[in-house]
């Protein structure tokens, strides 16, 4: 569809959330919890921050949570049995405040579990789920999404963008029947915006590296040492991975209580030794230069190869995040240079 | 709405089979023999095997897909879960997932020679191959196998080993690690790639088939390759960790390729095109 541009004051905003509460939506967005912004469910306008860069987590785990069901299973000496999955279980939810990039992140997401065979899980999960986006005002030193094709107002991914003005109102774009139905839900809200620009009100990220035949530079820089230089001083935590908005690698593994028991999913890491670790003691990914490589490969030159997508969006919280302050986009940027391949 | 990709199949284990020390082969059989009816695979191919409220392994089909309504797996116990598969009895159930991955295209080798070439644990993934072209033999010309284990007793299908002896169309030559013989043994004693050597299949019309740990195929190739073969004609399974068997979890992966989805069969050519990831 055509996105419409609509004018939301902010007073309307508020009244919008509410008229959503009143229909009893599940809503959740950004909320300040002491030093950290993250994503919980919300009951009142007033719970939502304000004035932050982007959240610690992305909104990831809305769709692939950490830890997830795959199945329940009874087991006594004689016999199992398995209880599917209910997928109409899964409610619908709203959230508000995403950023642009980890709105993006979902196209990742969903090449990976929509590929054959498709994820049902994952699918149902996404297609319950409404994204209220939040334009990007401001950004910091570790924010990147202009070097990977993305940006402060990109709009893929949310369903409703909203850029905020100088005056405290928002720009709206409505981008997909699912963003036209909250609009169905309070129209009186919505004014006609025709026309207007958010471009002015979205933040300055300048492009951290040179991203034009990345794919192709990464592969050449393959065999050389700039993984294993980089990746010297990397612990091995695989925090990167956990606040990634597009990292989806996991391990399945059984828990039981009793009688009962489910098999579940986990987030896991390439970053970890134990991820590719055989029985047999081999590991075909043996030092933490080597997982790293495999980290950066994989987003920026198997993803695109085989998904036709990248694996990153430029959100910065790896970097953010990184107990030993490495950095993606400087990682990059010696990989790029042509003067060390 | 679609269907749930990691609900196992509920399997009941018909025979077990004590193969070698910590190694066993189950027989399953499907409780939904509806399920049974309509599940296919080809040889070549894995599954996922578990023991609920344990997890799940990855092995391959250790039967032949001439052979209908049960599969085997053979398994050494080494871990968590294959431990817990070590402590099943005959009547017990477990959960199966597959089948996943490509093939061994035994269709594209008919009126050809075939050389096995196997070492230790890793016998299982092609006897699923020998079995379904034994069942076809028509199809093929001289089948030998060269199968090696570090001890006499390490040697897993001992009895399908003397029934191989024994078949007027088959060759076996079976081998073990200098030291690994006992009084009676009347194979060869030398590692699977010299034994290779010394017998020296032809190469001509032949398509070789190599499984065994990394180092025995790393021996072997330059000896096939001296024997005149060519890369396309050499094929080999690889067996990186999998959870998934899919192409989701992201761990099997050698470079942009996914063992579990392109693989788990390669010929050699297709190996050489890969980084040394696994």
């Amino acid at each position: 569809m055509n996105t419409q541009i609509k004018i939301l004051k902010s007073a309307n905003y508020i009244k919008l959330l509410q008229k959503l509460f009143d229909h009893k939506k599940n809503i959740y967005g950004p909320v300040r919890q002491g030093k950290r912004i993250g994503y919980q469910k919300i009951n009142s306008a007033n719970e939502l921050a304000t004035d932050f860069i982007i959240p610690d987590m992305s909104a990831k785990s809305f769709v692939f949570p950490c830890i997830e069901k795959l199945f329940s299973f009874t087991k006594d000496k004689e016999n199992v049995e398995i209880q599917n999955l209910n997928l109409d279980n899964i409610p619908e939810k709203i959230i508000v405040g995403i950023r642009p990039c980890d709105a993006l992140g979902m196209k990742s997401l969903k090449a990976i579990f929509g590929r054959d065979p498709a994820d049902s899980i994952f699918q149902t999960r996404l297609e319950r789920t409404t994204f209220i986006g939040y334009a990007c005002n401001q950004a910091d030193d570790y924010c990147f999404c202009t070097s990977i094709n993305g940006g402060p107002g990109n709009t893929e991914g949310s369903d409703i963008l909203l850029t905020k003005t100088d005056s405290g109102d928002y720009i709206a774009e409505i981008i997909t029947p699912k963003g036209e139905s909250i609009v169905a839900s309070a129209p009186e809200l919505f004014e006609d915006g025709s026309g207007l620009d958010k471009q002015k009100y979205l933040a300055d990220v300048p492009k951290r590296f040179d991203d034009s035949n990345l794919e192709n530079k990464m592969k050449a820089a393959f065999d050389t040492n700039v993984f294993d230089e980089y990746a010297i001083r990397c612990i091995g935590c695989a925090a990167c991975a956990y606040v990634c908005p597009t990292c989806a690698c996991f391990d399945i593994q059984d828990r039981t209580k009793g009688s009962k028991g489910e098999r579940i999913r986990t987030w896991d890491s390439c970053g970890l030794k134990l991820f590719t670790l055989h029985t047999s003691g081999h590991n075909p990914r043996e030092t933490q230069g080597v997982r790293w490589r495999q980290r950066l490969m994989h987003k920026f030159s198997y993803m695109p190869e085989r998904l036709e997508v990248r694996g990153c969006v430029g959100c910065g919280r790896c970097s953010r995040r990184c107990p030993v302050d490495m950095n993606i986009a400087e990682s990059i940027n010696i990989i790029t240079d042509e003067n060390i391949i | 709405m679609e269907q749930n990709i990691y609900l196992p199949y509920r399997m009941k284990i018909v025979k077990i089979t004590e193969e070698a020390p910590f190694v066993r082969t189950f027989r399953l059989e499907f409780i939904n023999p509806e399920e049974g009816e309509k599940f296919t695979f080809k040889t070549g191919q894995f599954a996922e095997y578990s023991v609920f409220g344990e997890g799940e392994s990855t092995f391959c089909i250790a039967s032949p897909h001439t052979r209908k309504g049960y599969v085997e797996c053979t398994f050494r116990q080494a871990g968590r879960v294959t431990t817990a598969l070590s402590n099943l009895e005959e009547g017990d159930l477990i959960g199966f997932r597959g089948p996943y991955g490509n093939i061994f295209p035994i269709d594209q080798w008919k009126d050809k020679n075939l050389v096995f070439i196997a070492g230790g644990i890793a016998l299982p993934p092609m006897r699923s191959v020998i079995w379904s072209c034994l069942d076809n033999r028509g199809n093929y010309k001289e089948i030998t196998v060269f199968y090696g284990a570090k001890t006499a007793n390490d040697l897993v299908y001992k009895h399908e080993l003397k029934e191989w002896e024994e078949r007027p169309d088959i060759k076996l030559y079976t081998t073990v690690d200098p030291g690994g013989e006992t009084p009676d043994w009347k194979g060869e004693v030398g590692f699977v790639p010299a034994i290779v050597d010394k017998f020296a299949p032809t190469a001509e019309n032949t398509i070789a088939i190599v499984c065994g740990p990394p180092v025995m195929i790393k021996n072997t190739f330059p000896v096939l390759k001296k024997l005149g073969f060519a890369d396309e004609n050499i094929y080999t399974t690889l067996e990186n960790r999998m959870k998934c068997g899919f192409g989701k979890c992201g761990r099997c992966n050698v470079g942009k390729t996914y063992v579990c989805k392109d693989g788990p069969v390669f010929t050699a050519a297709q190996l050489a095109e890969l980084p040394n990831e696994y």
